[in-house]
């Protein structure tokens, strides 16, 4: 294909026909990744303001559980190598069955990263730290909340995707959905580097 | 063929490795005792972007061959992000410092 495509990995000149078909979607895309990005930053903006007004409520030193963090910041990181992975099947292999196992092991680190966050929420409110106790609480709530649905919201549309994949094969369509849905997968771990910087990394620093 | 399979991969596995690495500084700054907290939130601000860089060019593929109308919007918003965010933090520290 010609040197501009959209960002993102390109079918390339192996499949014109479905490149071509991706561009536009792709480039709506980015569009609301980028509102995406801007509602977080702002959350990020509110929580750096936010995170004197402890009201004599529990602080980052009580509720945050390193160890827990490093272990969802692993698995996040590594389902975006799969989603990798994947997409590199999709380009070169151009089978349903590579695809959808890489989508599989995708989804399962996915879930593990949602279930020990949901962990960590369980236990935030055990000690003391339910969104309505301090401002500091609602911002942290907000913000690691919200990443959440983001990845929760991804698994789901991973299932989706398998139900398409089984139903219509590698179809055109499909083709510009799994490349979708991998630039919201890697994007929902470029906004955990942020949060694991700016919450708890630099809330325990 | 081959050949640019075999280049993305390890484009991908590059990613993945130096994201493993300058989280794992980030975490070593933080927990190693002995560090003033400066210095270890410069260093952990310093890896996040450097990390953010890396995976948006080796996963998301930003970069000078993509189209300039996505390379524009990308830009776009993260200017105004940082005017939304850096005036945020500005102001209302000031406000802060001024209450007090």
């Amino acid at each position: 294909m010609s040197s501009s495509a959209h960002p993102g990995i390109n079918l390339g000149g192996g499949d014109p026909k479905a490149q071509r078909e991706s561009e536009t979607p792709a480039f709506g895309f980015w569009v609301f990744l980028m509102s995406d990005l801007i509602i977080f930053g702002v959350l990020f903006a509110h929580y750096v303001v936010m995170t004197g007004a402890r009201a004599g409520g529990p602080g980052p030193s009580t509720l945050f559980d390193l160890r827990s963090v490093a272990a969802q910041t692993f698995l996040l990181l590594a389902s975006s190598f799969t989603y990798g992975m994947a997409s590199l099947a999709l380009k070169h292999q151009r089978q349903v069955r590579p695809v959808a196992i890489w989508l599989i092991v995708t989804a399962a680190l996915g879930a593990a990263f949602v279930l020990l966050e949901l962990r960590d929420f369980v236990n935030m409110v055990g000690e003391g730290g339910p969104p309505q106790r301090s401002g500091f609480l609602s911002a942290l709530w907000a913000l690691t909340g919200l990443h959440w649905l983001h990845v929760t919201a991804g698994l789901v549309w991973i299932a989706t995707m398998l139900a398409l994949l089984s139903r219509f094969g590698l179809s055109d369509r499909n083709k510009t959905r799994l490349l979708l849905l991998g630039l919201y997968w890697h994007f929902l771990d470029l906004i955990w580097i942020g949060i694991l910087s700016v919450v708890y990394l630099g809330g325990l620093a | 063929m081959k050949d640019d399979a075999r280049s993305e991969m390890r484009r991908y596995a590059i990613g993945a490795v130096l994201s493993a690495a300058l989280t794992l500084l980030a975490f070593w700054a933080v927990m190693s005792h002995g560090m003033a907290r400066s210095t270890a939130l410069w260093i952990v601000g310093a890896a996040a972007l450097a990390q953010i860089v890396v995976q948006m060019r080796c996963f998301l593929h930003v970069g000078s061959s993509s189209k300039r109308e996505d390379l524009h919007l990308i830009l776009f918003s993260l200017v105004l992000g940082t005017l939304m965010v850096g005036g945020t933090i500005w102001i209302m520290s000031s406000l802060h410092d001024r209450m007090y």
